[in-house]
């Protein structure tokens, strides 16, 4: 019996606002590290999780300096779920809606992610075993 | 003039950030020279519990070097100076007990918030 299954993620908070994003990416993981194929479609908010242009800063109120801190920015947890996808032999889809970008001016994404639409958020959902919409609130 | 904090949404993104913003931004004002206090009702009550820990965050190949530290940053700000409330009522509903909360907090009941927040000539609902 083959376990491998596809699964499909729909997230719509922005970086740095909500604990959902932190526990969507955390589900992301486990997924990936169990050996599903993952999808993500980033809506609204969302769009500016893989922004490229995204940057850790030291922090005075901690006393540490950048290198020290090293302050999480999402793009790199874009690129990590990636990274291990990639390593588990996995399939790893990130989908950014496109007019979500526009309105924002994040279209510098980090390479993994693409330009989409709610079109293919439906073509990930037909082929997936399972979708799961993690809304904001 | 003194600003009152009322921190009532809690953990919104703390592993993000690696800390709570409202806290954080409250240390930062205060080493501006800001003179303020805070009051933590609802689930944000839980920041005041000692005990707490958050382990190290992984998300595929990163991993987290400092996660939050609420407790820690909590006892900072209690060592500045900064009052820092907490509804009693809201603590109780959580099961939490006076010695569950780091030393320096004040327990104030929901019918002394109303007295609290006079005192104070400004009042920042978060």
């Amino acid at each position: 019996m083959n376990d491998r299954k596809t699964l499909t993620f729909a997230l719509m908070d922005p970086p740095y606002e909500s604990a959902r994003t932190t526990t969507a990416f955390r589900l992301l993981h486990a997924a990936i590290a169990q050996g599903h194929d993952v999808n993500v479609f980033a809506y609204e908010g969302a769009v500016a999780l893989p922004f490229a242009r995204q940057a850790p800063h030291a922090n005075a109120t901690h006393g540490r300096s950048a290198e020290e801190e090293r302050h999480p920015v999402p793009r790199e947890w874009v690129d990590a779920l990636a990274a291990m996808a990639r390593e588990k032999g996995t399939a790893f889809d990130w989908v950014n809606c496109g007019l979500c970008v526009d309105e924002r001016g994040v279209g510098e994404a980090v390479a993994c992610a693409r330009r989409g639409s709610p079109a293919d958020f439906w073509k990930m959902a037909e082929a997936s075993h399972n979708t799961l919409v993690i809304g904001t609130r | 003039m003194e600003t009152l904090q009322v921190i009532s949404g809690a953990y919104r993104a703390t592993y993000e950030e690696q800390d709570d913003t409202i806290l954080w931004l409250t240390q930062a004002m205060v080493a501006a020279g800001a003179r303020m206090a805070v009051l933590l009702r609802c689930n944000a009550v839980n920041y005041a519990v000692r005990a707490q820990q958050a382990p190290a965050l992984a998300i595929g190949t990163w991993q987290q070097a400092h996660p939050p530290a609420i407790a820690a940053d909590l006892a900072r700000i209690v060592a500045s100076g900064v009052p820092v409330h907490v509804v009693r009522e809201d603590a109780e509903a959580r099961g939490l007990r006076a010695g569950d909360l780091a030393e320096g907090v004040h327990l104030v009941r929901q019918g002394e918030v109303a007295d609290l927040v006079a005192r104070h000539g400004r009042v920042w609902m978060w």
